[in-house]
């Protein structure tokens, strides 16, 4: 999406407003957040893939050996296309981009590690017998789930966890 | 080739008959999957030929799996502007699938597979968009008919997925498990009690996030909001979806509330607000998009409270959709710039609001007008 104000520069800040019972929504990138008075600190902190674009741009990625024009061998994307545009080039660039992208799936997601369901590959989806979940996955959710005192669903985990066993 | 909806039993609307739970408040579930094919450049990246050769395979895979066996499918990117939009109207394609609001306009191979209320985006912002919308709150079942799919889909074509990285999209901020949900919720109640503010600053603070009725870059508009997970890695997608399931509940429960005081604190002023709403409906001449959903929002609000019996929930979503511009266009072969589209939008509610009416006064209780 781009800043509404200038057309030009994506927008990050996403500006909520009550007035007389109608809410209205406005979307700035932060130059023009900041032009109009909008304190961003808290803003920033909540999209930080913008922040962490601006951070490549300025040299400053805490992961930083690779070169902004290293290119991905299998469709020759940037981290600089990567950059201007939001988007990878195709699915080998998580493989050559690791490094940089661990540390923005962190920021962004507060963990790199995918969880849950691993894609089989067509072959085994195709097997008639679905491959029993992994115990080991599922004691993890079961401990993520009390600590985060979601018992419902540590219950469930529970149940499937005994069937199992 | 030109739209034919006729493809589609329920004009791939089943989602607004109000028939799931919560349909006051809530009115549509929406899960989706984001799937990228393996060996293939991102959507953007890759180039006609190679979108096309990604959209026959899809479709070949499609045809094997039972879940999608007579689905229609729809070429996007051969429809015109006009219908490209009503299909955006009617929550079926994206913005950026229909070619809306971008300067490039639509994207060679862009297509809808849709069966149901089950939804295959093709060449997308990512490959593959798997999505399923549902009646009122849903979660559960909207999540479980998506995983059917991407199982069936996944068995034919290989999806690009990192052990690390789980599903790998054109968008890192997707990557992970792919999963939206998302809950389109109506709080006129919180709005008006101005407890709106709160809330959606606890959203954010619990990795949910909210955006107008159209999704992203959407403005809210007649108090409507959709809510979603914010975060799509580190948790798996069941995690995600209880959680925002979670939310959603109490949200619904403090939207509850909030009615509950209005109507004990300022019964006379709600009551005028929704009648004066209602009135305007019923009577207008000419209504802006802006104006028609505002006040649908005051009217839904007295569905809500009991305060109008003579209109039934399915109405007002069905109003929600039919008075965007593109579907009064279609309806009355006019162009979407027309300049009596306000006039034709009040026409057309004041048609349905007397049939509903009607309708209603034949089979059972009056309304409860002082």
């Amino acid at each position: 999406m781009l800043c509404e104000h200038c057309g030009e520069r994506p927008a990050a800040i996403h500006l909520t407003q009550i007035v007389n019972d109608t809410v209205t929504q406005q979307h700035l990138c932060e130059v023009c957040a900041a032009e109009k008075g909008v304190h961003t600190e808290a803003s920033v902190a909540k999209f930080p893939l913008s922040d962490f674009l601006a951070s490549m741009g300025e040299g400053t990625a805490p992961t930083a050996p690779a070169s902004r024009a290293e290119a991905c061998s299998a469709c020759g994307a940037t981290l600089q296309d990567f950059q201007d545009t939001g988007r990878l080039g195709c699915p080998e660039c998580y493989a050559t981009f690791a490094a940089h992208l661990r540390t923005l799936l962190r920021r962004v997601h507060g963990s790199s590690q995918h969880v849950g369901v691993a894609y089989p590959g067509p072959a085994a989806l195709r097997e008639p017998e679905a491959p029993a979940p992994d115990l080991t996955e599922l004691r993890e959710q079961l401990q993520r789930a009390v600590a985060a005192e979601n018992f419902e669903l540590a219950a469930r985990l529970r149940d499937q966890i005994r069937a199992l066993e | 080739m030109t739209l034919d909806f006729d493809l589609l039993p329920d004009g791939g609307v089943s989602w607004l008959d109000a028939s799931g739970p919560a349909p006051h408040i809530v009115l549509s579930t929406r899960i989706r999957l984001a799937r990228n094919l393996r060996g293939v450049p991102f959507t953007h990246r890759a180039d006609d030929a190679e979108r096309e050769r990604l959209l026959e395979r899809v479709l070949a895979a499609a045809r094997g799996a039972p879940e999608l066996a007579g689905a229609a499918v729809y070429r996007v990117d051969r429809l015109s502007r006009l219908e490209r939009q009503l299909l955006h109207e009617r929550h079926l394609v994206s913005k950026e699938l229909a070619g809306l609001g971008s300067r490039d306009g639509v994207r060679h191979g862009a297509a809808l597979l849709t069966n149901g209320d089950v939804g295959v985006m093709i060449n997308e912002e990512d490959h593959l968009r798997l999505q399923v919308l549902k009646s009122g709150f849903a979660p559960e079942p909207a999540f479980a008919d998506t995983q059917r799919v991407d199982r069936a889909l996944g068995a034919s074509v290989p999806f690009a997925f990192h052990p690390e990285f789980g599903y790998l999209t054109a968008c890192p901020t997707n990557a992970g498990t792919g999963l939206r949900a998302s809950v389109l919720i109506h709080l006129p109640g919180l709005v008006l009690t101005k407890e709106i503010a709160k809330v959606l600053q606890g959203l954010s603070q619990v990795g949910l996030t909210f955006r107008g009725l159209y999704g992203e870059g959407s403005e809210v508009v007649g108090n409507f909001f959709q809510l979603s997970n914010q975060t799509t890695l580190g948790k798996s997608a069941e995690e995600l979806l209880d959680h925002l399931a979670k939310i959603v509940r109490q949200v619904i429960q403090y939207e509850e509330q909030a009615r509950e005081v209005l109507q004990r604190d300022a019964p006379t002023v709600i009551a005028d607000k929704v009648w004066r709403a209602y009135g305007l409906l019923r009577y207008a001449r000419s209504l802006s998009l802006e104006e028609a959903m505002n006040l649908l929002s005051g009217v839904r609000l007295g569905v809500g409270l009991n305060l109008i019996t003579d209109l039934s929930v399915y109405t007002l979503n069905k109003l929600l959709v039919f008075t965007q511009p593109a579907h009064l266009a279609q309806r009355t072969e006019r162009t979407l710039t027309d300049p009596d589209l306000p006039a034709v939008r009040a026409g057309y509610v004041r048609k349905l609001l007397e049939e509903d009416a009607a309708r209603r006064q034949r089979s059972g209780p009056s309304t409860t007008e002082p």
